[in-house]
């Protein structure tokens, strides 16, 4: 369970979706995805691999148009924006790949910088330095500053591709499997990294997850999908206190009763 | 409202509706390639390290290459004019074959196989690992970090290393005229440059800036669109070399009839 109780504006929405369809030539990913975000919430989308979950956080971050339906991001319509406004927007919005999408070529501070260097010229070394120094504090790893990313754990690269989505001060994060195939420690570990940035950085965020351990710790919200839609939303107890719907009764049954 | 459920019929038939959607495609990559190369602002720090990486680091592999071509060649074609009594024509010929000819397209060939591979294969990398998506993200345009800086790397550094070779060429073939007729290195590019004209050293840059250009589309076109996970790396990487080996000889050809026409 969540181990604080965040600061969540329930009349201010920062992502509202309506009736949304993606499809990938005969595959229908998405039928009809209806989804609001409130200002400091995290709302963990459930569902097994393949129903369209990182596809919904891509068509949120401009990755991918959707087909049908409306997509609002703190109050813009993301699939109508120019490359322009787009870029604006992603300024506000931090998104973290399942594998981290660590710049290889790169050490991990020159992947931190390399941000702030293009959305902010202005920004001299010095300032660079230390928002480096407070995101890597934030993510627990300073001591990786000069490391490579092939030196880095995939538990560390997780960590590190957080920070560098923090060094923008993004409004929302969306997280795309935050757990996978990682071990159970380092799992606690990116789940209480998950919280301490909600309360320390303000942020909403939507983290997708097929694991219930990430999704009853983080989540003020649990949203289950299944066949492009989601089945139920609500908190943890209310989502899994009925377990007539078969999706359910297993995720629940795999993650708790092993 | 759900959209449309019908699959999309082939106007003429699935592989040539691919075929022409993939040229009208690259025509797209080529002309978001202009757009962005003048509009601010410019990746300078970005497009000297890829010179660096283009330029710098094929030096050896054409030094190597420029140096035992002109040597051959010459080797090859002694006994030749030998037979006429024409050996004083050696530094001539050499000349005109390796500046026409021979440095733009070896230059090319070897940059296609080597910095169009590398290319390839690191922007495919790239786009499977979502490192281009994490770019896209972070409110950065890969398109112009990646793409144009390669792109301008290759047209720019092509000719400068086409040149390079021609150098080294010339001295690969002054090093065997040396050795049989005691040729000074003063008498030899004398004689060599004798033939040369304006319209030859110009032909040559002008191939080396389009063959630099097809290196740099291709293998940027093809790292950039890659899919089908780790696979698809070693494809764009094979599939880079190919096109632009394919594309460099035809590009050869026309502008030889065009040259030739003009003479």
């Amino acid at each position: 369970m969540k181990t604080f109780t965040p600061e969540i504006d329930w009349d201010d929405v920062v992502i509202s979706i309506r009736g949304l369809f993606k499809s990938f030539g005969s595959n229908h990913v998405l039928r009809g995805v209806d989804l609001d975000l409130h200002k400091g919430e995290n709302i963990v989308v459930l569902g097994r691999s393949g129903t369209g979950k990182s596809v919904l956080i891509k068509i949120i971050a401009g990755l991918l148009k959707p087909d049908a339906g409306t997509v609002n991001v703190l109050g813009q319509e993301v699939p109508a924006l120019g490359t322009a406004e787009l870029r604006e927007l992603r300024l506000k919005i931090g998104f973290c790949f399942q594998n981290g999408a660590l710049y290889d070529s790169m050490t991990v501070g020159e992947n931190l910088a390399f941000p702030l260097k293009r959305n902010d010229p202005k920004m001299t070394a010095d300032q660079r330095r230390r928002l480096i120094d407070i995101v890597l504090d934030a993510v627990g790893l300073s001591q990786t500053i000069n490391q490579m990313p092939a030196e880095l754990s995939g538990g560390q690269r997780k960590r590190i591709g957080i920070a560098r989505t923090l060094i923008l001060r993004p409004e929302i994060m969306l997280y795309d499997e935050p757990t996978a195939g990682l071990d159970p420690i380092t799992c606690t570990e990116i789940n209480d990294l998950i919280n301490e940035v909600q309360k320390r950085f303000k942020t909403s965020s939507i983290i997708i997850t097929h694991d219930l351990t990430c999704a009853r710790t983080t989540g003020d919200k649990i949203a289950v999908m299944k066949e492009g839609k989601f089945i139920r939303k609500g908190d943890f107890e209310t989502v899994f206190s009925d377990n007539s719907d078969e999706l359910i009764r297993e995720f629940y049954d795999y993650n708790f009763t092993q | 409202m759900e959209p449309n459920d019908q699959p999309e019929k082939p106007v003429i038939s699935t592989k040539v509706d691919a075929f022409f959607l993939s040229v009208y495609d690259i025509f797209r990559f080529i002309s978001r390639f202009f757009r962005e190369v003048l509009r601010p602002p410019f990746e300078v720090q970005e497009f000297i390290r890829q010179c660096f990486m283009v330029g710098y680091k094929s030096l050896a592999l054409i030094s190597l290459t420029g140096f035992i071509t002109g040597l051959v060649f010459t080797k090859q074609s002694r006994p030749s004019l030998a037979e006429f009594g024409a050996t004083s024509w050696l530094p001539s010929l050499i000349s005109i074959a390796v500046i026409r000819a021979l440095a733009p397209l070896v230059t090319a060939l070897i940059c296609a196989g080597k910095v169009g591979s590398s290319i390839g294969a690191e922007l495919a990398s790239m786009k499977v690992t979502e490192q281009i998506d994490a770019m896209e993200v972070s409110a950065i345009n890969p398109f112009k970090y990646l793409v144009v800086t390669r792109i301008l790397a290759c047209t720019v550094c092509l000719p400068l290393l086409m040149s390079y070779t021609a150098l080294v060429g010339m001295m690969g073939s002054y090093l065997d005229i040396h050795l049989n007729e005691q040729t000074s290195i003063t008498a030899f590019f004398a004689k060599a440059f004798a033939n040369i004209s304006f319209l030859d050293l110009f032909s040559s840059f002008f191939k080396s800036v389009c063959f630099g250009f097809t290196i740099g589309v291709v293998s940027c076109y093809q790292g950039f669109n890659a899919s089908q996970g780790t696979t698809g790396v070693g494809k764009a990487a094979n599939v880079a070399v190919v096109i632009s080996m394919f594309l460099i000889f035809i590009e050869e050809i026309v502008i030889v009839q065009i040259i030739n026409s003009i003479r």
